[in-house]
Formats: structure tokens, C-alpha cells, sequence
């Protein structure tokens, strides 16, 4: 792919990215674990299960794995704590770790409160709260002339009103518009805040929504992982050029 | 003074004594404090997120429990994390007064200690029974996360509720390296922050370890501050060259911020980024040479805290700002209220700044 080529070429003139990745051991999250740690990039995730998180960081020797549930308001400042010691700072902070709602998907007339609420709370004010708890240390990184991104892992069902996905939907499109205002709000102090939406990928929570769908017809999250880098290296670029 | 017993970082009520160069008092709400700060002026926090420094558990070859309270590394590398100073009380918390907590049971050089999932030997002891030198076992993620999941702010009795991280982190908490917040700081929320850039008021940071701030032991308290190390960022430094260049002032968010300031400026001129450790305590023989107003909450009368005031002001007007805070009702330690005091106009030494703008 042209544009990964081109961008990798500049990605070596940058230093290191510090990174911090939610929902660390699947899917997308780990593709983009891997991705950075491919590319010499320093990266800490995070996810709920011990286990999972001590074998990819075992797998992938350098990053750091932090085990927490992003959804849980005490394991906040244990996170951001982790993250910000295990990194020095945080220049990149990718918010990847999502939930259904209810599993099979329910049409939300089915869908109990109790569902929506855990959706909400890791899709919407689990991330709400570590760029809270990350936004000191991500302003440090700007006013020392490095990026300082946080990235909303969007879906276009936070745009698109699809039948059975209510409480994914609403929690994700609450999600990125969170993130539009956090970029008005933070954009003075260099901190900016971008969605990203991968597109359908063959994950293990695709599966869980879509159990008979063709994994040939979907992204593999390598790709999503590829691509999405591919946008934020330009853009650091681009605002190394405008300071 | 009384002190403020409930863990707010920003009450509405939160009161803010100036005092400027010619010594000359104002009362004000600390949510003006904007007010009080001039176009170019450059306000220099310290972004050290606090650690959850107080450590319980049990000292394995007497059986005791114990409190480890963390108070000093070497350096803020990021991996170096195995070594600390610390504290070391008895049974009991911070419900109890510091002055009144239990010694630990003896401690000796090899000792275990066992600290929920943590476990650290007693590396050496440090001429004082309440005070260690420790090392964790285990690899530096394996240490940042015991002490994340086990550890608890370090806090006194004057606040009786148990402290969470939030209320001690200030909103620009990033690396967790002070022991106790630098509390000053509390003052800062984002509207502030913009309210600053809207007119052309500077702002940054540095990253100190800020220590603790009583021992409960007076031979103890009376080496505090302990070396704390600090790292000064390369736009901080050029941030402070271009506010004495125009004759603004720089002025510290709290006195963990001037510390680290001026002992950076005895080290090199002009003022240099990177890492170092002050090891100097401010005070009436201090010459500031970078330092022109500190912002800071309001201390007690002898301790290291109100000394360092002693490097602003004369005595003189040190006294009559004691007499003035309790006379007003403000409220002291880390949640209290505030002072800006600005360096007394030198009447006849030419400022110690305007030759460093020439050097930078």
C-alpha cells in the first residue's frame, strides 16, 4: 500500500510515539499493539483479563501490560497511573475498547437498562474519564512540541441507525461526538481528538454480533491497524510543519 | 489557622492574600487569581501526578503491620522504580496523628516487608527508626502496578474521609512521581488555563517529585524537604528566557516549583533543561534568581513550607501576613486557601534576572 510505504519512510525521522492503547488483547487493539511495536514505537495497553495481558506482553517484549477495566471508576487512576510511569508521558492515546451492549444483539425495546448502562459506561464514560485523568499528561506532551492525540475508535454505527444495535449505536455515536467537543475544547492547549472508524473487521466481537458472517468479507484488523496509522503520521507531520 | 478538612480542590469559598513587592496586603477569592497575574507573565506549575504512596502491610520477621510511606527516589527515569526512601510507622492510620503513631517494630538491613502483592527488603537504615532506604522485588510493570492497585494517598488527620487518587491529582497531573500532590496546584481547572492564554498569560510546567511534608517526628521534620528530584522541560526553559527578556515575571504554582527553579539556576546560567535533584532548602539566605512571586497555600509558622516564604519577603512582613490569615480566617494545608507573594522590590542590587535575560 502506497500511503503505509510513504508514511513509514517519515515515521523514521519522528522519535518514538508514546502510546496507549484500551482493549489491548483483540481485534484491533491488538493489531495496533503489534503494529507500533513492530515499528519501535514505546506502547502500553490495557485490558480486563490478567492472563491475556501477561501473554501479550510476554508475546511482545518491551510493551507494557496493564490490567484494568476501563468501564470501572476505580481502575481509572490505577490505569492513567500505569500508563504515564510505564511511558514517561503519553503523546497517543487510542480508545479501542468497546462493548456490544447485549449479547445476542437485542432490539432495544428487548434491550434491559442494565445493558445500555454497561455499554454507556465502556463505550462513552470510561473514555470520558482516562482523557480526563491522561489529559495533564498529554498537554505536556503538546507543549513540549509533541503530537498529543486521542483517538475515538468509531463505527458507522454511530452515524447509521441499524435495527438491534441500540445500545452499541447510541453509546457510539454519544462517543464521537464526546470526542468532537473534547477537539474544540483542547485544540488551544495542542491536544486534539479524532474518530476513526475501521470499518467491518473480522474480530472476535464482530463475531459476537454477526455470528454467520463470511470472515472473507471483512477487514482484517491488521489492515484497520495499517490504516489508521497511516492517517496519524501525516497529521503529526502536518503540525510539526505548521509549529 | 484552622485547617481545611474536606478534600476540594477548588471551593468557591477559597480565599487568595496577596502581597506585592512593596509588602502591601490585598484580600481576594482565589477564583480571581487571574486577575493578579499581568499580560507576558509566565505561571510555572509542577505536572507531577501524585503516587498512592502510603503502603500497608506486614513486616515478616516480627509479624507486625506496618505503614511503608514512600518519600524519596533518585531520579524520575521511568524504570527506576525498585529504589525509595521511606517512612515506617506502626500499626494505626492516618486517623491517628502523625505524631502520635507507633514506631515500627525494629527494623534491621534484609528485613521482608510485605505489602499486599509488593514485597521489598530493607536495603539500609537511614539513622532514624521510622526512616529506610527499601527495595521491591520484581520487575518495574510488575512494582508500578502493585503500588497502583495497593497503594493509598498519603494523608493526615486533619482530612478524615480516605483520599481517592482524583482528589489528590491536580488537572494537570501527568507523570506520578510526587509523594504528596503538589497541592498548590488545585487551583488550576481548564477554564483557568484558557482564561490565561486569552490574555497572553504564559503557562508551563515542570515535573518534581514533590516529598512529604511532615514525619510526625520533629528531629525527622526538620531535614524536610528530602533531595527531590525534578526534570525541567526545553520549553519551560525557553518559556522563562522570553518572560525576563520582556520583564515579566515567572511565577511558581507552589513551592516544590521554585525549589526546583532555583536550584536548576545554581546549577547552570542560563538555565538549562533536563533532569537534576534539589538538594538546597530555600530560605532568607536565598538569593532567587529566577523566582519572581510564588504562589502557595498557606503554612504554619516553622515549617520548611513558611521558611521558604523567608526567601520572598523580609520577616517583617512575613509576621504581619501570619497575624493577617488568622485575623481573616484562612484555612491552611493542602486544601486551604492561598498566598501570592511577590519578591520585595531590591532596592538597591540591580534583579538577579535581568542578568540572566541577558544571558539567555
Amino acid at each position: 500500500m502506497k500511503s503505509a510505504t510513504m508514511n513509514k519512510t517519515a515515521r523514521t525521522l519522528n522519535p518514538p510515539l508514546r502510546v496507549a492503547i484500551t482493549g489491548g488483547t483483540s481485534g484491533l487493539g491488538l493489531a495496533l499493539v503489534k503494529a507500533l511495536h513492530a515499528r519501535g514505537d514505546q506502547v502500553a495497553f490495557v485490558a480486563r483479563d490478567a492472563e491475556r495481558v501477561a501473554r501479550t506482553a510476554r508475546s511482545l517484549p518491551g510493551t507494557h501490560g496493564i490490567r484494568g477495566d476501563v468501564a470501572d471508576k476505580h481502575d481509572t487512576h490505577v490505569i492513567a497511573q500505569q500508563i504515564n510511569a510505564a511511558l514517561g508521558g503519553l503523546d497517543l492515546l487510542i480508545h479501542n475498547a468497546s462493548s456490544l451492549g447485549p449479547v445476542p444483539l437485542a432490539l432495544l425495546a428487548d434491550t434491559d437498562c442494565e445493558d445500555l448502562e454497561a455499554a454507556l459506561a465502556t463505550n462513552l464514560v470510561g473514555p470520558f474519564r482516562l482523557t480526563k485523568a491522561l489529559l495533564g499528561a498529554l498537554a505536556a506532551s503538546a507543549r513540549e512540541g509533541r503530537p498529543a492525540l486521542v483517538v475515538h475508535i468509531s463505527s458507522d454505527a454511530a452515524v447509521n441507525a441499524y435495527a438491534g444495535w441500540g445500545a452499541y449505536s447510541a453509546s457510539k455515536a454519544a462517543f464521537l461526538h464526546l470526542g468532537r467537543i473534547w477537539d474544540e475544547e483542547l485544540r488551544g492547549h495542542g491536544v486534539h481528538v479524532i474518530g476513526f472508524d475501521p470499518g467491518d473487521m473480522d474480530t472476535p466481537m464482530h463475531a459476537q454480533a454477526v455470528p454467520d458472517a463470511d470472515p472473507a468479507t471483512l477487514k482484517a484488523p491488521a489492515q484497520a491497524a495499517r490504516e489508521l496509522l497511516a492517517l496519524v503520521d501525516p497529521w503529526w507531520a502536518r503540525q510539526t510543519e505548521a509549529a | 489557622m484552622n485547617a481545611a478538612t474536606t478534600p476540594s480542590q477548588r471551593p468557591r469559598d477559597a480565599k487568595l492574600l496577596v502581597i506585592d513587592a512593596q509588602g502591601r496586603f490585598e484580600h481576594a477569592w482565589r477564583a480571581r487569581l487571574a486577575d493578579f497575574l499581568r499580560t507576558d507573565d509566565l505561571l510555572v506549575a509542577n505536572d507531577a501526578a501524585t503516587l498512592p504512596a502510603s503502603l500497608t502491610g506486614v513486616h515478616e520477621r516480627s509479624g507486625a503491620t506496618i505503614e511503608v510511606r514512600l518519600a524519596g527516589r533518585r531520579s524520575l527515569a521511568a524504570d527506576d522504580v525498585q529504589e525509595f526512601s521511606a517512612i515506617v510507622f506502626g500499626a494505626g492510620d492516618h486517623h491517628t496523628r502523625t505524631e502520635a503513631r507507633a514506631l515500627p517494630p525494629p527494623l534491621h538491613r534484609g528485613d521482608t516487608l510485605r505489602l499486599g502483592p509488593l514485597r521489598a527488603q530493607v536495603l539500609r537504615l537511614l539513622d532514624h527508626p521510622r526512616l529506610i532506604a527499601l527495595r521491591f522485588e520484581g520487575t518495574p510493570d510488575g512494582i508500578r502496578a502493585g503500588i497502583a492497585r495497593h497503594g493509598r494517598p498519603i494523608q493526615y488527620a486533619h482530612v478524615p474521609q480516605p483520599l481517592a487518587l482524583w482528589d489528590v491529582w491536580t488537572t494537570v497531573a501527568a507523570r506520578p512521581v510526587a509523594f504528596e500532590p503538589p497541592s498548590a496546584g488545585f487551583v488550576l481547572d481548564w477554564r483557568l488555563l484558557a482564561t490565561l492564554q486569552a490574555r497572553g498569560i504564559g503557562f508551563a510546567t515542570l515535573t518534581h517529585a514533590a516529598g512529604i511534608s511532615s514525619t510526625g517526628d520533629a528531629a525527622l521534620d526538620a531535614r524536610l524537604p528530602f533531595d527531590e528530584p525534578y526534570e525541567l522541560p526545553a520549553s519551560t526553559v525557553h518559556a522563562i528566557a522570553q518572560t525576563h527578556k520582556r520583564g515579566a515575571r515567572v511565577i511558581a504554582l507552589g513551592t516544590t516549583v521554585a525549589r526546583a527553579l532555583e536550584h536548576a539556576a545554581s546549577l547552570h546560567r542560563p538555565l538549562q533543561a533536563g533532569a537534576g535533584v534539589a538538594t538546597e532548602r530555600l530560605g532568607a539566605h536565598t538569593r532567587l534568581r529566577i523566582v519572581d512571586a510564588l504562589i502557595s497555600g498557606t503554612h504554619e509558622p516553622g515549617s520548611s513550607h513558611h521558611a521558604l516564604l523567608r526567601a520572598f519577603v523580609e520577616d517583617g512582613v512575613l509576621r504581619r501576613a501570619d497575624a493577617a490569615l488568622a485575623q481573616h480566617g484562612y484555612r491552611t494545608h493542602e486544601f486551604g486557601d492561598s498566598v501570592l507573594i511577590e519578591r520585595a522590590a531590591a532596592p538597591a542590587a540591580p534583579s538577579a534576572h535581568t542578568r540572566d535575560a541577558v544571558a539567555a
